[in-house]
């Protein structure tokens, strides 16, 4: 697979404690990639190092099939979690110096500019200060000078906190619009419906170490469990009756008049194929529709085994 | 990356030149100081004494027919009248009481009353008239033939002539004016190198604590961002400096010698100096150094100032960590101001040399003649130090930036030196 960036066995350590521990991840082209992990566990960190401005202290990072050097931050637009602007600048000449310092000319800069400010629909902000403005103002403002120069890999750090949901949604699909046009956009968010919304792949960090790395709907799949819902007409204890034998965990859900619902688990041993057959013998299906574990589930449950794993004393 | 360089200094510098504070204080500040300066002969011409008729009650008889008047002031002598009885007339502005033995007892018998405050030059025309007075009385008393001459003669003012020896062209000079121009200039270095050192931090500490920071580092590398900072304070303050130059020569070109003409007619000793200062060899030279020690003075601790900014989250906590700039700049201006009694003592020699008190120390030791090649190597260790310091601080910056928090000690700067 093409990828615009490889990390490859990345340490870090501070004074205190070690930031990150042989992190390697694959970021491949022209996808969203979600950088998951709970607070503190080195994604900043590494985000910074992806950005050239902090270096590791061993290992990697190969950016388009070298090794990143700090010209390469001119492909790279990154929006931080923690961000602000000058107070006292006026908006337009301060996105405009933005955009210089990523090596725009003023003229390209003041182009581009008004293109985006026309279409966020923001355009009368240009001779306001920057402390007239409200927070999600001040964000629309950030996420046009991170995108202004047209990156080849764009990373988000929280992008939507701060947002009301009509403009969380406009930065959305502004977001999937620049994927479509060929950019890679590295995301790193706790907010996991948006990671299941957004994301093609996705790492997830803890306590310095890559714990889970992988396409979201392979994940999904991995960590569904084979369990599968079935609604049906028929006679409930004829179903269950049938299907004793070949799942485990067995519960009935909320039906209605017409149908019935379970959900199982398919049992070791036993396939699809199976449990269909002995289904369709028994009652008139209606759906049958594998249960995927949402990213949230499969956060907090990694999350928690590698906290345990690492905090039980190893065996003798 | 220069470019990166030049944007940012480029932006520093003109978002302050467009303060409206900048602009105020830029051309009040030098109006003040010569106003400061023009003020005493200023006020001396304009309240010059009142208009004061004061009746004299005169119970020694001895006084009141010498005072002598001046345009504004008027002795009347009120005969036969006692102060009660002469207080109830509104014909006079004071009165002056003098005691029976007021030859004997001057600062006992002597009472002056007045409507409201006098003014001083009032107060000390009437002392010196009676002065004056007692002081003929007691010499006619005293027996002593001529004593008059004799007094005269035993006055002594000393005026030296100073010479250099070390210079070709014995130029005169004086150690006062040395003093003073030493003075002058490690004065301006002090103020320069703390007022713009504490712009940097200032600046550096608000934008850490907006986040804006954040944003900035991830187009330009936290060194060149940390150097543009401090070469663009430093342009304002050139800017400052010029401005503040240009005005002060107009104001005193034009409105000091008109000043001290009319005040003083001149002291002979001060107009020597005054000549010395237009030695314009001397003079181009003293400022060609002042300047490169403005610079690489202003370099050095600006780095310090901007390594403590980036480390802290708020000026409370600056304060501390700023003694090791601080402590190094107050003992400087203290060795500077010393230097007057040996120029060349040990103490003086080596302060001149390192680099965080040689800009002041040796501005303050030139005027008094030291050779050339100390300068130099002054001006050579202190560009190197600048250097190393700009290094230092660099590497504290790109860590600093992103701590937040905890107050860093001394300790954490310097570990923070060696991160990777």
């Amino acid at each position: 697979m093409d990828n615009i960036l490889t990390v490859e066995h990345v340490s870090k350590a501070f004074t205190n404690h070690q930031a990150l521990d042989d992190v390697s991840l694959q970021v491949p082209r022209g996808k969203v990639y979600g950088l998951l992990g709970p607070n503190g566990a080195g994604k900043t960190t590494l985000i910074r190092i992806i950005n050239h401005i902090t270096a590791p202290d061993s290992g990697r990072v190969v950016f388009e099939g070298h090794q990143l050097t700090a010209a390469d931050v001119a492909h790279i637009g990154y929006l931080p979690e923690e961000r602000g602007l000058y107070k006292k600048m006026k908006v337009g000449e301060q996105a405009i110096f933005f955009a210089r310092l990523k090596g725009l000319s003023r003229q390209q800069a003041i182009e581009r500019l008004h293109q985006w400010f026309d279409r966020l629909e923001i355009s009368s902000w240009w001779d306001k200060k920057v402390e007239e403005l409200s927070k999600g103002m001040a964000q629309k403002v950030q996420f046009i000078v991170t995108v202004l120069h047209q990156p080849s890999l764009l990373i988000f750090d929280e992008p939507f906190s701060g947002f009301d949901p009509i403009n969380a949604n406009l930065l959305k699909e502004e977001i999937l619009r620049l994927r479509d046009q060929g950019a890679t956009v590295i995301f790193s968010t706790h907010n996991m419906s948006s990671v299941e919304e957004l994301c093609d792949h996705i790492t997830l960090i803890n306590k310095s170490h890559n714990i889970l790395s992988g396409s979201v709907d392979e994940l999904r799949h991995q960590f569904g469990d084979n369990t599968f819902e079935l609604t049906y007409s028929g006679s409930a204890d004829a179903l269950t009756a049938a299907l004793q034998p070949l799942t485990s965990s067995l519960v009935s859900l909320n039906s209605d008049s017409q149908t019935q619902c379970v959900r199982f688990a398919i049992a070791n041993g036993a396939g699809t194929r199976d449990v269909l057959a002995a289904a369709n013998a028994a009652v008139d299906i209606r759906s049958f529709v594998p249960q995927l574990p949402s990213m949230n589930d499969i956060f907090i449950r990694t999350v928690n085994a590698s906290n345990q794993q690492s905090s039980t004393p190893p065996a003798l | 990356m220069n470019s990166a360089l030049k944007i940012i200094v480029a932006r520093e510098y003109l978002e302050r030149v467009k303060r409206k504070s900048f602009i105020i204080s830029t051309i009040l500040m030098p109006l003040f100081m010569v106003a400061m300066m023009a003020a005493p002969t200023l006020i001396m011409l304009l309240s010059g004494p009142e208009e004061c008729k004061i009746g004299v009650i005169d119970d020694s008889g001895k006084i009141a027919q010498t005072l002598q008047g001046c345009d504004e002031i008027s002795f009347t002598p009120l005969l036969n009248q006692t102060f009660e009885q002469a207080k109830e007339s509104d014909e006079f502005d004071a009165f002056l009481v003098i005691g029976r033995d007021v030859v004997a007892n001057p600062n006992t018998s002597i009472t002056f009353y007045t409507q409201g405050s006098p003014s001083i030059q009032t107060e000390q025309f009437v002392a010196s008239q009676i002065e004056s007075t007692i002081e003929n009385i007691r010499i006619n008393n005293s027996g002593v033939e001529n004593l008059r001459e004799i007094m005269k003669n035993v006055k002594v003012d000393v005026e030296m002539q100073t010479y250099r020896l070390d210079q070709e062209e014995e130029t005169a000079t004086s150690s006062m004016l040395s003093y003073a121009l030493g003075f002058l200039a490690t004065f301006v270095l002090y103020m320069f190198i703390m007022l713009y050192g504490n712009m940097v931090m200032n600046s550096i500490i608000e934008e850490k604590n907006n986040r804006v920071l954040e944003l900035v580092v991830t187009s330009v590398n936290p060194s060149w961002l940390m150097m543009g900072k401090i070469i663009g304070v430093g342009l304002v303050a050139l800017t400052q400096m010029l401005v503040w130059a240009a005005i002060i020569l107009v104001c005193s070109g034009w409105l000091m010698p008109a000043l001290t003409s009319m005040a003083s007619g001149g002291d002979a000793s001060m107009m020597a100096a005054i000549g010395q200062l237009s030695d314009v060899g001397f003079m181009g030279q003293y400022m060609l150094f002042l300047i490169l020690f403005l610079i690489g003075g202003y370099f050095f601790y600006a780095s310090i100032y901007a390594a403590i900014g980036s480390a802290v989250d708020n000026l409370q906590d600056a304060s501390q960590l700023q003694t090791v700039a601080v402590l190094p700049i107050i003992l400087a201006f203290v060795i500077s101001m010393t230097v007057v009694n040996d120029p060349n003592s040990s103490l003086a020699m080596w302060t001149s040399f390192i680099p965080f008190t040689s800009p002041m120390v040796m501005m303050a030791r030139m005027p008094f003649g030291i050779d050339t090649w100390q300068t130099i190597l002054s001006i050579v260790i202190l560009y190197v130090g600048f250097i190393g310091m700009v290094w230092v601080a660099a590497k504290i910056y790109r860590v600093g930036i992103f701590m937040y928090g905890k107050k860093p000690t001394y300790k954490d700067l310097m570990r923070w030196v060696r991160y990777k």
